[in-house]
């Protein structure tokens, strides 16, 4: 990975299991959110692959592409709900887009979307009208509402208080549980890392390198790597 | 084949949901009328249960069906057991239903009538006015800072800026001025021709672009280009909240980013306007000569004896107040710009045409102004 002549990591090689909570973790500007950008297919790496279902997602034609992508949900960091269109409308775009649902099933799907995000009743509301924390929930909602099969999040609690964002971790895991959701969260909260994560990375940007990959549990107390463990337990070993 | 929906009734007040098959969004879902005949038929019906042991796969399509039954069931004042459901789908259920959808969310459909409309738009208009006045009053007392030399800015800030609607402008000022001198130059020659007096295309040219064009033209670049991007840049600090970080930190966001915008473009709208006119009587010189047979020394005299100074002065005057009130309005816009990306967009539109309008007003007055004066 790599800006222009600035390589920010090198070596990376894990892999994603279907229905894992793939967490990718590591200190600030280590390049979390940019190795999130090579999976959902927003920047190329400067070398190597990035394989979905053995098929190399940066190797193949743009309709091939198009059609891995189609897989996917994604929340960003700060929401990028569009600030034009309502709530409902946000989430109701893609539904358009790509099903054949009638106005009527989809304003249906939209309500409870939101309600799974706890944000019944907004559907009229702007983004610009409700407060980070709900901009974010909305974009949740947004990026499921094709029922992806991988969901991506950028540092889902950050900003949320700690009842929303517990009621978020569980609908990750519940996400996954019943549809089989494979999800893939950049996050540095250890609270959420133990609750949801089953697998991981961990990058380091001094070493511009993965120091760790595996169940963020296992590595919290068994990593040979001090580094990491220091991470995992705030600070103390 | 099961069916995808059936009902059952284990006893008289309640009514069992039996789900079957497939139930995906992108397949076909039951409606939920069948049900709610059913329950208006029954009236005694007290709880909805289900069986979906007989469900193969599922995924929101089902969710939307249950949250259907759930509203229904609510309208109904009827319990719901979700026991019987596919164990995930409960568990989504619960999580949808955990938090009560807002009531009294202050949006209502808004059916004005057109008088009310029209009265609305004319009170926003009203109260638009000493909005505008305020920011006049602020950007005033700020030049009064900076004439006792109290105002807080980066000249960094303002090299930039100069730059920005100087030396980077020039192309496209040269480009239009030269049309516009094209232009004059032809319409006058036309008429001009009919009694032999090509010459005085010269005299037409000349005073025209200094007066009138150059000013004019320049100006209006200036607030498609300058304006607009003013409006775009301190809308855009608006919505990352930089404007209230400089606020917090005790800097006065007129000072640090206003004065310099207005500045830089009242400094550099004269030398703007003067090179405009150079190029509009350049674009003179080459209609006369190439089409009118007029030699560019005698184009060169004509022009040199038509001119006076003070028709200088009076473009680069009316040039200046122009810059003066493009930077106004620019930067006027994008400080009331909302928080939003559409507010940046309609900000920076707002920005142009106001712009534009004050232009054409102040063009009006003055070129009035300056006659009244005999300049």
């Amino acid at each position: 990975m790599a800006y222009g002549d600035f390589v920010i990591q090198r070596d990376l090689s894990f892999s994603i299991r279907r229905g894992d909570i793939f967490i990718i973790m590591g200190g600030s500007g280590c390049g979390k959110s940019t190795l999130l950008r090579h999976l959902i297919g927003l920047k190329a790496p400067a070398k190597g692959r990035v394989l979905y279902d053995g098929s190399s997602y940066w190797e193949s034609p743009v309709a091939e592409q198009e059609r891995i992508k189609r897989g996917f949900g994604m929340s960003f960091q700060s929401g990028a709900l569009w600030s034009s269109l309502t709530l409902a409308e946000n989430v109701a775009l893609p539904l358009g887009e790509y099903t054949d649902l009638g106005p009527g099933e989809i304003a249906e799907v939209v309500s409870l979307k939101l309600s799974l995000v706890g944000l019944a009743g907004f559907e009229g509301f702007y983004p610009a009208e409700i407060s980070g924390g709900m901009q974010k929930r909305a974009a949740l909602a947004r990026a499921m509402a094709l029922d992806p099969e991988i969901l991506f999040f950028d540092e889902p609690s950050a900003g949320l208080d700690p009842i929303s964002s517990r009621r978020l971790d569980d609908l990750i895991l519940e996400l996954r549980d019943s549809l089989g959701t494979t999800v893939v969260v950049v996050t540095h909260e250890l609270a959420s890392i133990f609750t949801i994560g089953n697998n991981s990375v961990f990058l380091d940007p001094e070493t511009r390198t993965m120091l760790a990959t595996g169940d963020p549990k296992t590595l919290r107390d068994t990593s040979p790597d001090p580094g990491v463990r220091r991470f995992l337990n705030r600070g103390d070993i | 084949m099961l069916e995808q929906l059936s009902l059952d009734f284990p006893s008289p007040d309640n009514l069992q949901l039996v789900l079957a098959g497939s139930w995906l969004l992108t397949g076909s879902a039951p409606s939920a009328a069948g049900i709610e005949e059913q329950l208006q038929v029954r009236g005694d019906v007290r709880k909805i249960s289900f069986n979906g042991t007989a469900v193969t796969e599922w995924d929101t399509g089902l969710l939307t069906f249950l949250a259907r039954i759930y509203r229904l069931a609510g309208e109904h004042n009827i319990d719901i057991d979700p026991g019987g459901l596919p164990d995930g789908a409960r568990r989504m259920m619960a999580l949808a239903t955990a938090v009560p959808p807002k009531e009294d969310t202050g949006k209502q459909a808004d059916e004005a009538t057109m008088l009310a409309r029209i009265g609305r738009v004319a009170l926003a208009m009203w109260r638009a006015a000493p909005e505008m006045l305020h920011f006049l009053g602020e950007v005033a007392l700020s030049l009064g800072r900076l004439v006792r030399g109290k105002a807080q800015f980066r000249r960094a800030d303002l090299m930039l800026v100069i730059q920005d609607v100087g030396p980077q402008a020039l192309p496209i000022v040269a480009l239009i001025s030269f049309l516009v001198g094209l232009i004059v130059a032809y319409m006058g020659a036309v008429q001009l021709a009919q009694f032999g007096a090509q010459i005085y295309i010269a005299n037409l040219v000349g005073l025209g672009m200094t007066r009138e064009m150059g000013a004019l033209m320049t100006g209006i670049i200036m607030a498609g280009r300058t304006g607009a991007a003013f409006a775009a840049q301190l809308g855009t600090m608006q919505v990352n909240e930089e404007i209230d970080a400089f606020r917090t930190l005790g800097f006065n966001p007129i000072d640090f980013l206003v004065l310099p915008r207005m500045l830089a473009l009242v400094l550099v709208m004269p030398a703007m306007v003067l090179y405009s006119d150079i190029v509009g009587i350049t674009a003179g010189m080459f209609v006369s000569v190439t089409a009118f047979d007029i030699s560019t020394f005698e184009y060169y005299q004509q022009t040199v004896r038509s001119m006076e100074w003070s028709h200088i002065w009076v473009g680069v005057i009316k040039g200046t107040v122009y810059g003066l009130l493009i930077a106004f309005a620019g930067c006027l816009r994008g400080m009331q710009c909302g928080r939003s990306a559409q507010a940046v967009g309609e900000a920076t539109t707002s920005s142009v045409v106001t712009g534009i309008l004050f232009i054409v007003i102040a063009a009006s007055l003055l070129t009035i102004l300056f006659q009244q004066l005999g300049i």
